[in-house]
């Protein structure tokens, strides 16, 4: 093992050692002139779902941006401090966002299919960075559609457009369409803000499967889907990073008051 | 295992060949962008040099005359201003009213106003030339003269259009709770829609009917054939009448060098007009 | 006492709405004329033309005042050729400076240079006919066509499209007028049409890691295909009806042949330049007449084109 975080390890729950894929060391962020991100250093292990709670406007978005450097899509945005990500911090300059991308996957609080059809969905991506035959990619395309429980419903119109399928189907698509890249990480943001309590948990249910191959950090707006799925919390407020720890300790015994207030509905 | 990993931050070949088509694309979109940006800077840049040493208050005051008599453009622009005005007056109410049926009475199961959106639709696009033969076959031949109100009726058939859209997408956005609202206090619907909806829509409605003049302010062909021009001045629209773009037409190609002066700066008025108008509606328009 | 006046202006509200109805209603109908007035008109003005030659008249390729003898194919092919080159000059531009005011350059520029982009296209068009008239022409007359007769006039196919007397006028040139006049405004609608694509769907495009020209061709382009084509059809039709930008610059010569740099003319433009030698009651003015029913058919059916592409993709 060679230097980088790959080979540093982090106490976590006390019985589980695990590697660190994201690490955040005092990040500040900036829209203009305005300070949204506050010295934020946090850590997210490997193979485990990270949940990232608060009101919103807190900022929890916004950290999520950061990951695939998405802020640079927008002149003004920008971002100071240290992303460890593979042994690279991913706020370099030199750090190529293409590649970064393919292997920071990223969905969206509302479904984003691109107007093609299912198949082509599934491989835009893959295909922009992978030669592979044709039936290489039925092949990539039939796996990562069971994994997120969806070939059985779609594997007769695969040839359709994609935006046929109904909200739960799409999102479910495009966490497929992420995970068809192969990525490290997966950057879901409230991605069940727009759907139904049924498809939210079957996404539910699909996260906790995904956590095996992926490092999952998700932003939500609802606790009980935090302390569902998640292993760890961050709790998020007016920029800051008041809280983080297990996901069943920071439910049931936080140890700020901020935290508390929120989880309690006192505010937000 | 490291190896692998590290090789994950390196773009093969293909990554590569990708980063330079988008590089290539890039380029060449900034390189069109500024190929017509230029372009039509020049067109406005040559247009102020050469019209601007013409400008002085000889040409509002003068009217044409033969070359070599510092003649100016007075009649001329007022020509434009009867017509164009006329036109206005015309066009207004009409495509107005037109509007309102397209919005208030032209559901999605009426056949007929759906025909007359269509119709409206061709009559947007229709070469503007062919307003002239149309109107020269109706107003001029059977009279035997050309005269500024054929002029009129032309640029009218031009603008209403324009005005019978933006009408009816600005009533569109007024809220269905208004027209209730109203209906509730017992008002009748033509007051309600004339009243209420048109009074919420205000805005939108003036910006379509300054567009329309905007439009009618630099059209040539339609005139051609309907008002012809005049070297004098006049008032009587049942008489030929100058107008701007016509004599700018006339001028340019001349061989007189203060013919194709006063072809300049005209053609610097007529855009200052047309492009006072839009960036007045651009700014009245912003804040929404 | 009560119940007498209400019921009295219950009825005078219901025929005043009754009539402020059949008011709009006329006035729609007003609409209808108009256009089927200007078809029939135009037919009408045409037929003194369309009985004298028969179809000789879409067939035959003079257009000759002296022997009094007139077809439809010079200026129409002069139409359809200038207004072909115009949309392929005019596209590219268009779809490059839009690709680049929506996602290359940065948004305080963009959004300025947006503006200005809008601002001319309600330039009006007799400027950049006196544009072409006092810029293009002398610049091809004098610069590009002795070099072209000189290097590539003798080569084989294209030799003969880029020989021409070196006179400036003809199809080329207005067809970059045409072109310069509807890139702005095809410009404004691709921008507006590429501004309405859902940010999500691009950040999820570029969150695969695709490059700004993959972000573009495959999401940005397809999704707004639609408005694309519509606002090409629509400047297409605005060159092909266009009469002062091209009467300055087309030549006026009603003959047929090759050269692209020779002088020649489009429908509008012979309406505009021979209708006031057309006396009253002339076969010639009676073809003028013709050629502006096919021009209406030609704006029609473009329009409906549009109409038809939009249709499907809904």
């Amino acid at each position: 093992m060679a230097q980088g975080p790959i080979g540093v390890f982090v106490e976590t729950d006390g019985r589980n050692r695990s590697e660190i894929a994201l690490g955040v060391h005092d990040l500040n962020f900036y829209y203009g002139d305005h300070h949204a991100l506050h010295d934020i250093s946090l850590d997210f292990p490997a193979r485990q779902v990270t949940a990232m709670i608060g009101p919103s406007g807190c900022g929890k978005s916004t950290l999520l941006r950061v990951f695939n450097r998405m802020y640079d899509l927008y002149p003004g945005q920008r971002a100071t401090g240290e992303v460890m990500f593979d042994g690279k911090n991913i706020l370099d300059k030199s750090i190529d966002l293409d590649i970064l991308r393919s292997r920071v996957g990223m969905v969206f609080q509302k479904p984003t299919p691109f107007p093609m059809s299912i198949y082509d969905n599934i491989l835009f991506g893959v295909k922009l960075h992978e030669r592979l035959s044709r039936s290489e990619m039925d092949e990539r395309v039939q796996d990562v559609l069971t994994r997120v429980a969806l070939w059985n419903e779609v594997k007769d119109r695969l040839k359709a457009p994609a935006t046929g399928l109904s909200g739960g189907q799409q999102q479910r698509l495009c966490i497929a369409r992420s995970i068809a890249t192969r990525p490290e990480v997966l950057l879901l943001d409230e991605p069940t803000s727009a759907l139904d309590p049924i498809s939210t948990a079957r996404i539910e249910e699909l996260l906790d499967e995904l956590k095996e191959e992926f490092t999952i950090a998700i932003v939500t707006h609802n606790m009980q889907q935090a302390a569902r799925c998640a292993d760890r919390v961050a709790f998020f407020y007016m920029g800051r990073l008041i809280e983080v720890d297990q996901a069943d300790r920071i439910f049931t015994n936080p140890r700020q008051k901020q935290t508390q207030d929120y989880i309690t509905g006192r505010f937000g | 295992m490291t190896d692998v990993m590290m090789s994950r931050w390196q773009g093969d070949r293909r990554t590569v060949y990708r980063r330079l088509k988008s590089r290539c694309a890039t380029v060449l979109s900034i390189v069109a962008g500024i190929i017509l940006i230029l372009t039509l800077l020049s067109i406005l840049w040559m247009l102020l040099s050469k019209g601007l040493s013409g400008l002085s208050l000889s040409v509002f005051t003068k009217s044409m005359g033969p070359p070599g008599t510092h003649s100016g453009l007075g009649n001329a622009i007022l020509g434009s201003i009867l017509q164009t005005g006329l036109a206005l007056l015309i066009a207004a109410p009409f495509g107005l009213l037109c509007g309102i049926y397209l919005s208030e009475y032209g559901g999605k199961d009426n056949r007929f106003a759906s025909v007359v959106r269509f119709v409206a639709d061709i009559l947007m696009s229709v070469p503007s030339i062919l307003v002239g033969l149309f109107i020269y076959q109706l107003l001029v031949a059977p009279f035997r003269h050309f005269s500024g109100f054929s002029g009129s009726v032309a640029l009218a058939v031009l603008a209403v259009p324009v005005i019978i859209r933006t009408t009816e997408d600005m009533l569109r956005l007024v809220p269905v709770a208004m027209r209730e609202a109203g209906a509730a206090l017992g008002a009748a619907k033509w007051r309600v829609i004339m009243s209420l909806c048109l009074r919420s829509a205000r805005q939108g409605v003036v910006t379509g009917i300054l567009l329309a003049l905007a439009r009618m302010g630099g059209e040539t062909a339609p005139l051609l054939f309907t008002s012809l021009g005049n070297q004098g001045w006049s008032w009587d629209l049942s008489k030929p009448m100058a107008s701007l773009p016509i004599v700018i037409y006339q001028y340019a190609g001349a061989s007189y060098e203060d013919w194709v002066q006063l072809a300049w700066t005209g053609a610097l008025i007529v855009t200052a007009g047309v492009l006072m108008i839009n960036i007045v509606v651009r700014i009245s328009s912003r804040p929404q | 006492m009560k119940i007498a006046p209400r019921t009295r202006s219950e009825k005078n509200i219901l025929s005043l709405d009754s009539l402020f109805h059949s008011l709009l209603w006329l006035c729609a109908v007003l609409v209808l004329l108009v256009l089927g007035g200007l078809i029939i008109l135009m037919a009408a003005g045409g037929k003194k033309a369309f009985a004298t030659f028969g179809w000789g008249f879409f067939t035959h390729t003079s257009w000759n005042p002296v022997t009094d003898h007139y077809a439809v194919m010079a200026p129409l092919l002069g139409t359809v050729v200038s207004t072909v080159i115009a949309v392929a000059i005019a596209v590219p531009l268009a779809f490059g400076t839009a690709f680049w005011l929506t996602s290359i350059a940065p948004p305080r520029f963009a959004s300025v240079a947006g503006m200005a982009v809008q601002l001319l296209a309600a330039v009006p068009s007799i400027i950049f006919g006196m544009w072409g008239f006092f810029t293009i022409v002398p610049f091809l007359a004098n610069v590009v066509q002795p070099f072209l007769n000189h290097h590539v006039g003798h080569l084989w196919v294209i030799g003969p499209l880029l020989k021409g007397l070196p006179i400036g006028t003809g199809l080329v040139p207005a067809g970059l007028v045409l072109a310069v006049m509807i890139a702005p405004f095809i410009t404004a609608v691709m921008v507006d049409v590429f501004k309405a694509v859902p940010s999500m769907l691009e950040e999820s495009a570029y969150g695969l890691g695709a490059t700004r020209w993959e972000v573009m061709s495959k999401v940005i382009v397809p999704w707004s295909r639609t408005g694309m084509i519509g606002a090409i059809v629509l400047g297409m039709g605005r060159a092909l009806g266009e009469t002062m930008a091209v009467t300055f610059v087309i030549g006026n010569v009603t003959s047929i042949g090759w050269s692209l740099f020779s002088p020649r003319s489009t429908v509008a433009s012979l309406i505009a330049l021979q209708f006031p030698e057309s006396p009253e009651g002339s076969v010639r003015l009676s073809s003028l007449m013709a050629l502006g029913f096919v021009l209406m058919v030609l704006s029609c059916l473009s329009l409906a084109c549009a109409r038809l592409l939009k249709g499907k993709r809904q």
